[in-house]
């Protein structure tokens, strides 16, 4: 192994230092500069280029947007068609029965977009107003003196699989800035590190997640009304389980189809990516579907926390934005607009203040903050299942969220049962022919790609227990959610099962932090450019 | 000396090309974009031949769209001194880029050209020595180990046959192959830098190359969907279907 701290680094100098190019961290950094263009800004992002990691539904509330950069309105982004009719279906088996729809699901004046295509677009305009922009770098940790954080350190190049650096090694360069903006997204990795260190989470509700899978697919000409919104809950998960699909007409001939499992999920068998297969077999999509071609495919998590989750967004030298933190809207699954809203409000913060400080005040009595408050209670509602959920969305949503109660999250990665607890339901599963065939397959849409002479991103602490504890207890979950196939057990040639970590197939997603029943699972950053290269995600 | 390279933006490796909905092309929209490998592998051999003590100055040049602005500043951002893209916004086949990329050589009076041995575009495995041909200077293709020394260029090729080594005059043309070198990683105070260096444009138009397409593309189509295969229970079965098929 390098020694971390004999290795020589180049340091630059920066006011602020943005990690992640998603929507929050972008906003942030336009906000800013339109403010104050003295401001030196770099934004660090992981994927090779901007917006290949990105992946969303999406349909985007737009006057966010519209307050950032007016003239979104008239960009040429590679997805963009307007919302038009939404439908809300329960799922049996074999029926589908129209529900009314939830009014936070109401898509009038909406967009469809894809993220990708966003972010590509607003890195643009950032690079316009001298935003320096570095995509294929990305932010390893925080550098953090006499209890400040004080700037990033990036991630190495070239290091060998052993540790060791490599021909082309090139060390990463510490940032050092006045503040460091988290824009990492969902279960960020520094973002988790600095949560820890500076205990942003103290008397919060756990936070909880959800795991998405999108396949964007081009169906035979005729088949889709571009614009046209529906939403499932139902079959194929039962109703224990927290899951819904949705599904986005494009133009072209091109739908967005996706599917979100609630990692609280209780069954150690359970196979997410199963899951979403199986709903794309419903007699009602599959008419859709059949004949046609996926053009791309990917997962990521989502955070579903909420209100009552919401780490302290501010530290010393540093703040949380957008899903980083988990400003994410659950009811509405929208989290664009509230990324967008929190690296605004950021910017004006640091923008008028100059410092970190007073920002977590700030941001809850927005109208951002106002807005999570009111729909606290509707996601854990459904904590005691499907009905009650139903009912008690209902019940909130008729209230404004004015009831005087929380309901309190609990942690994913202790809501599995254990296979002794029989928590395996029957699951009359369908024969499927669409594909793709299995997850490696998947993985192939998803154009994901990892240098295989590097060290493994995914540390695992302990593997002894992967062939023992875990597999007599759980038996080995991480080989059933992981929608990449990255876990596997295979055969130790001692008539024994070991764990082999394919991290190559890897797309980022997060799922494996957050559900291992133990937490020795811990996804840490890959060399910069790594990952998924996802197209119009 | 000089060397000039050439730098080409492709839809990158790892990307699963797409047909246009229309079939009129290969989608580029949304779709990430990158050196062409093989040419990154030249611009990396340039500064080799630099930092190994030869003074030299490198210039990259790319024949493109406004966006190949991109791609060279990648290439000034590894080190190349200098960028010139020759814009145009129709396609350009091999014998055009050849040409144009003999005027910036002439112009400059470079020592030395590299190249990809081929685009992963097209393959097309051209341009390297139509240039040379029309140059009428010497040539070391598919090159997988370079040595400049006393006005030659000595260089290992991957042929059929295993390694062949030639020497060749400068001023020559090289094109590099998969071997040669394993280029760097690209450091952020040098994409800083990069942002500073020059980059000049050219109209292709004002080249005074007349555009002489030889190829035109009639269709385009993705490659055939390999049909599922069908098991058969025995061998009887097995030489019943192969029969079947006129393939026994
Ligand atoms: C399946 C699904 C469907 C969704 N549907 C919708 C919808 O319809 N409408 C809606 O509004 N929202 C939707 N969302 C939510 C929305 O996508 C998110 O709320 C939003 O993307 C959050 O923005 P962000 O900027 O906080 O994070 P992200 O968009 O996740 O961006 C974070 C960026 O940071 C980069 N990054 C992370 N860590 C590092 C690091 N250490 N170094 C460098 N770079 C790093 C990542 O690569 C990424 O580019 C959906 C999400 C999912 C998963
Ligand atoms: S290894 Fe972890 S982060 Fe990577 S795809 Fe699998 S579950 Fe997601």
């Amino acid at each position: 192994m390098t020694d971390q701290n004999e290795i020589e680094r180049d340091v630059m100098e920066y006011d602020v230092c943005v990690v992640g190019a998603g929507p929050a961290g972008l906003a942030f950094a336009i906000r800013l500069k339109q403010l104050n263009p003295e401001q030196m800004i770099c934004v660090l992002e992981k994927g090779s280029e901007l917006g290949m990691h990105s992946l969303s539904g999406a349909v985007l509330e737009p006057a966010a947007m519209d307050e950032l950069l007016p003239e979104w309105r008239d960009a040429k982004l590679p997805i963009k068609v307007e919302a038009k009719d939404d439908k809300f279906f329960f799922l049996t088996k074999k029926k589908a029965i129209r529900f009314p729809n939830p009014p936070q699901m109401n898509n009038h004046g909406n967009y469809i977009i894809s993220l990708g295509g966003l972010v590509k677009w607003l890195g643009e305009q950032a690079e316009a107003l001298e935003i320096d922009v570095f995509p294929g770098f990305s932010g390893k940790e925080a550098l953090i003196e006499d209890g400040k954080v004080v700037g990033v350190r990036c991630g190495d190049m070239g290091v060998n699989a052993d540790g060791t650096p490599g021909s082309a090694f090139a060390p990463g360069v510490d940032i050092r800035a006045k503040l460091t903006v988290m824009g990492e997204g969902c279960r960020g990795s520094m973002s988790k590190q600095l949560i820890k260190r500076f205990e942003l989470d103290k008397d919060k509700s756990p936070q909880t997640y959800g795991l998405g899978f999108k396949e964007l697919w081009k169906v035979p000409a005729g088949r889709v009304t571009p614009g046209s919104i529906q939403h499932t809950v139902g079959w194929p998960v039962d109703t224990k389980t927290y899951g819904g699909s949705f599904l986005y007409h494009l133009d072209e001939d091109r739908v967005y189809i996706g599917y979100v499992v609630g990692l609280d999920y209780q069954d150690p068998n359970f196979v997410p990516f199963e899951a979403f297969q199986q709903f794309k077999h419903h007699p009602k999509i599959k008419a859709l579907l059949e004949g046609g071609e996926i053009l791309s495919s990917g997962a990521r998590t989502i955070i579903e926390g909420g209100f009552q989750s919401l780490p302290k967004m501010e530290m010393p030298g540093a703040l949380l934005i957008g899903c980083a933190a988990g400003t994410l809207n659950v009811p509405k699954i929208k989290g664009i607009h509230m990324a967008l809203r929190s690296g605004m409000f950021a910017a004006k913060h640091f923008h008028e203040k100059q410092s970190s400080e007073g920002f977590d005040k700030v941001f809850r009595e927005s109208i951002a903050g106002q807005e999570l408050k009111k729909v606290r209670n509707i996601r854990p509602g459904f904590n005691k299942g499907f009905w009650f959920g139903m009912m008690n969305a209902a019940l909130e949503t008729i209230t404004f969220g004015k009831l005087p109660w929380t309901i309190k999250n609990h942690s994913d990665h202790d809501a599995l049962k254990k296979l002794s607890d029989n928590a395996t339901p029957e699951r009359p599963y369908v024969e499927r022919d669409l594909p793709p065939r299995d997850r490696l397959a998947s993985v192939y849409f998803a154009a994901t790609e990892h240098d295989e002479s590097q060290p493994a991103h995914l540390k695992v602490a302990d593997t002894n227990i992967c062939a023992t504890t875990c597999a007599e207890e759980y038996g080995n979950p991480c080989t059933k959610f992981c929608p990449a196939n990255v876990y596997e057990m295979i055969d130790d040639g001692n008539g024994g099962k070991k764990l082999q970590i394919n991290a190559a197939n890897c797309v980022h997603c997060k799922a494996c932090d957050i559900k291992d029943p133990y937490e020795i699972i811990t996804w840490t950053t890959p060399e910069g450019g790594s990952g998924p290269n996802y197209q119009n995600l | 000396m000089k060397i000039l390279v050439g730098v080409k933006r492709v839809i990158d490796y790892n990307v699963r090309v797409q047909l246009k909905s229309d079939g009129s092309g290969v989608e580029t929209n949304g779709v990430k974009m990158s050196v062409n490998p093989f040419d990154e592998i030249a611009i990396e051999e340039a500064l080799r031949i630099r930092e190994s003590g030869v003074e030299a100055e490198i210039i990259a040049v790319s024949i493109g769209t406004k966006d190949a602005q991109q791609q060279l500043r990648t290439a000034l951002a590894m080190g190349a001194d200098r960028a010139v893209l020759l814009e145009t916004d129709s396609e350009v086949q091999s014998l055009d880029a050849a040409k144009a990329l003999l005027s910036i050589a002439q112009k400059e009076e470079v020592d030395l050209v590299l190249v990809g041995k081929q685009a992963i575009d097209d393959d097309a495995n051209q341009t390297g020595q139509m240039l040379a041909a029309l140059w009428g200077r010497p040539q070391a293709t598919f090159t997988s180990e370079l040595t400049i020394a006393d006005g030659k260029a000595k260089s290992l090729r991957e042929v059929d046959a295993g390694l062949e080594l030639i020497e060749v005059d400068l001023p020559a043309l090289i094109t590099v192959d998969l071997r040669l070198n394993e280029p760097r990683f690209v450091k952020m105070p040098d994409i800083m830098k990069a942002k500073r260096k020059p980059l000049d444009t050219i109209a292709f138009a004002d080249l005074g190359i007349s555009e002489s397409p030889k190829l035109e593309t009639v269709a385009y189509e993705p490659p055939p969907v390999r049909q599922a295969g069908a098991k058969v229970a025995d061998v009887p079965a097995l030489i019943a279907a192969l029969k079947d098929k006129g393939v026994l």
